[in-house]
């Protein structure tokens, strides 16, 4: 038996010990409302428990307060138009949103970027993983009252989002993807300031690491909390790091590398068997430092040659109907693009990571404690313009 | 059937490079579900190395996520929505100020609805996609809903399928028969209307047209090459 299986065990007795207790005080039917506005939730995500004790009978998640229908505004915007408006789905990682969209669009006109512009594509690509996730490392530590993490890694989320900023001009929204290629080259000198940024990243990790695993609290948090089973992980469609944190050996990166050279470079996809809280903090762990092996790894073989193929420039998508999704700093996102040959898509379904992943909420709330909720909502990691769309 | 399938499934190298004309593996997911659903398959296409689509009659809409889910192994469930296929009525005004200066203008004739990628007979139709993460290979249904609007609800299929139809439910006005609970999830309680319905109006553009022309920019390394008859080929 592992340690993390006498964990779970002596967990579910402890539970059920309590739940004894619980039925002889009569304890049960309070309601407890958290959030829309609440320190723990990023975002305006409201979820109203209902408790027997301090422990959650049901938990239902409340969305939409950020719904801002990018559905029905990508009907009215035309193909170029609309990567400004996916940039916001998932605003930490925002590159990576444009990403499986312009493929989309790329597949349905039959166009293929150049090789350098999938090249910088796919750092980018990492890149916004790498922010996107650093900052999720260090919320973790800050959910269980750990504050020093959250400060080095917004510190050093800094400098990925300085790169991205120095080469899209954008920080948070670059908005620079284009169908056929990209806005522009890499500036000079970038290559090895992103060198030296991703060995600090790496740093990043082993800091993190430091201060959070082996950290009694954080382990007793996290240990055997919010355990989610691999099969009920694919039936919920959770994907990305909390899919492969339940034991699944499944990235789209390895798998089905659309249009991205990942099957060139040599790295590794993590996964843990436990399916907790804490596998999922780890496995997250692992991939910023694969990201960061990955980008080294792009940047030194970089082809030369243009960053943009032959495309019109009024750019009309031919008929036709495609879905593309990619491995997102979140999980699997993707569009499937109707497209009728007009300038304007004729419908645009944008299938984001955290709407499934959240969606297990109700699932996995059952039965754990208050406290509890908040981590593994921080475990599950979502971002609300990625659930809310 | 279960165990032919489990050939197909080691193929998944196969379809991307070398199999551009024809792709097993795919082509083994149509004969698949034509077998274990008979006559309830009513379209099909396949994009070799790219996807699969199979277009089922309403009446199969849940068996035909069963047979993905036990015979195909499609254990990831992706997402289920719906695509509402009648041409906008609102014409010119869901149009961009670019679709104006490029079509010339109001007498753009009027377009006829037409169904996409593996056919289709209704203004509504239902669309999901499964997935199988060991094989790689993904599927897309889609079923044409009657004038009720009604389907069998996925939730006792893929349980992810609950918020996805809750969604489909108030963005189009589909009942999905079986689901637990069919309440708002984005909208609030009294919204009236369908919003991704195509003659739902979108109110801001009703009132303003988008000024989308400022947008064009020029493309990296056009400039010195002029635009040679681009626009014509557009």
């Amino acid at each position: 038996m592992t340690v993390a299986e006498r964990q779970q065990r002596a967990y579910v007795a402890a539970q059920a010990a309590d739940a004894r207790v619980n039925v002889e005080l009569e304890t049960g039917g309070m309601t407890l409302n958290l959030g829309p506005q609440h320190p723990a939730t990023h975002g305006t995500l409201r979820i109203v428990v209902r408790l027997d004790g301090e422990q959650v009978v049901e938990a239902e998640p409340i969305c939409g307060y950020m719904h801002r229908g990018y559905e029905k505004l990508c009907e009215v915007r035309t193909y170029p138009q609309v990567t400004t408006l996916i940039n916001r789905i998932d605003w930490l990682g925002s590159f990576a949103n444009e990403v499986p969209f312009i493929l989309a669009a790329e597949q349905l006109m039959e166009v293929e970027a150049p090789p350098r512009a999938q090249w910088i594509r796919t750092v980018l690509f990492e890149m916004s993983r790498i922010a996107n996730i650093s900052l999720f490392l260090g919320d973790m530590g800050a959910q269980l009252g750990a504050i020093t993490p959250v400060f080095f890694a917004f510190r050093d989320r800094e400098r990925v989002l300085n790169l991205i900023e120095s080469t899209t001009g954008g920080r948070f929204h670059p908005n620079y993807d284009r169908i056929g290629g990209l806005k522009d080259d890499l500036p000079a000198g970038w290559i090895e300031d992103a060198k030296g940024v991703m060995g600090r990243m790496r740093d990043f990790c082993d800091e993190m690491e430091d201060l959070l695993m082996g950290n009694e609290i954080f382990e007793a948090r996290t240990r055997g909390i919010g355990v989610i089973p691999s099969d009920v992980a694919l039936s919920y469609g959770l994907s990305g790091a909390n899919l492969r944190a339940s034991g699944v050996d499944w990235d789209l990166r390895r798998d089905q590398p659309v249009g991205l050279p990942y099957d060139q470079l040599d790295w590794k996809v993590w996964t843990h068997p436990d399916g907790d809280s804490f596998a999922r903090f780890w496995v997250r762990l692992q991939e910023v430092r694969e990201a960061t092996r990955i980008v080294d790894q792009l940047l030194d073989g970089l082809p030369s040659g243009p960053i943009m193929a032959k495309v019109p420039r009024i750019i009309k998508v031919p008929a036709g109907e495609a879905y593309v999704e990619t491995e997102n700093p979140l999980g699997a996102m993707g569009y499937y693009v109707v497209s009728k040959g007009d300038l304007v898509p004729f419908r645009v379904k944008i299938r984001s990571a955290s709407f499934n992943n959240i969606s297990i909420v109700p699932w996995v709330m059952k039965g754990v404690y208050v406290p509890d909720v908040i981590t593994i909502l921080a475990s599950l990691y979502f971002i609300l313009g990625d659930i809310d769309r | 059937l279960s165990s032919a399938e489990g050939g197909g499934a080691t193929t998944e190298e196969a379809p991307v490079e070398d199999a551009v004309e024809v792709d097993e593996t795919r082509e083994g997911l149509v004969a698949s579900m034509r077998s274990a659903l008979g006559d309830a398959v009513v379209g099909t296409h396949v994009a070799p190395g790219r996807e699969t689509w199979v277009r089922v009659g309403l009446s199969a809409w849940q068996e035909a996520g069963l047979v993905a889910r036990d015979q195909l192994g499609c254990a990831f469930f992706d997402f289920l929505s719906a695509i509402d296929w009648l041409p906008s009525p609102f014409g010119r005004d869901m149009d961009s100020q670019e679709d104006l200066i490029v079509h010339g203008g109001p007498d753009r004739q009027a377009d006829e609805m037409a169904t996409g990628v593996a056919g289709g007979d209704a203004r509504f139709q239902l669309l999901a996609r499964v997935h199988n993460p060991a094989a790689g290979y993904g599927l897309v249904l889609k079923a044409d809903l009657g004038d009720d609007l009604k389907a069998d609800s996925w939730v006792p299929v893929y349980a992810g399928a609950d918020w996805h139809e809750r969604e489909a439910w108030e963005m189009f006005g589909i009942t999905f028969v079986g689901h637990p609970h069919l309440r708002h999830l984005y909208l609030p309680g009294e919204f009236e209307g369908h919003p991704l319905r195509k003659d739902f109006p979108l109110l801001s553009r009703r009132v303003k047209p988008w000024p989308g022309i400022v947008d064009v920019e020029p493309m990296p390394g056009e400039e010195d090459e002029g635009t040679e008859g681009e626009d014509a080929e557009a």
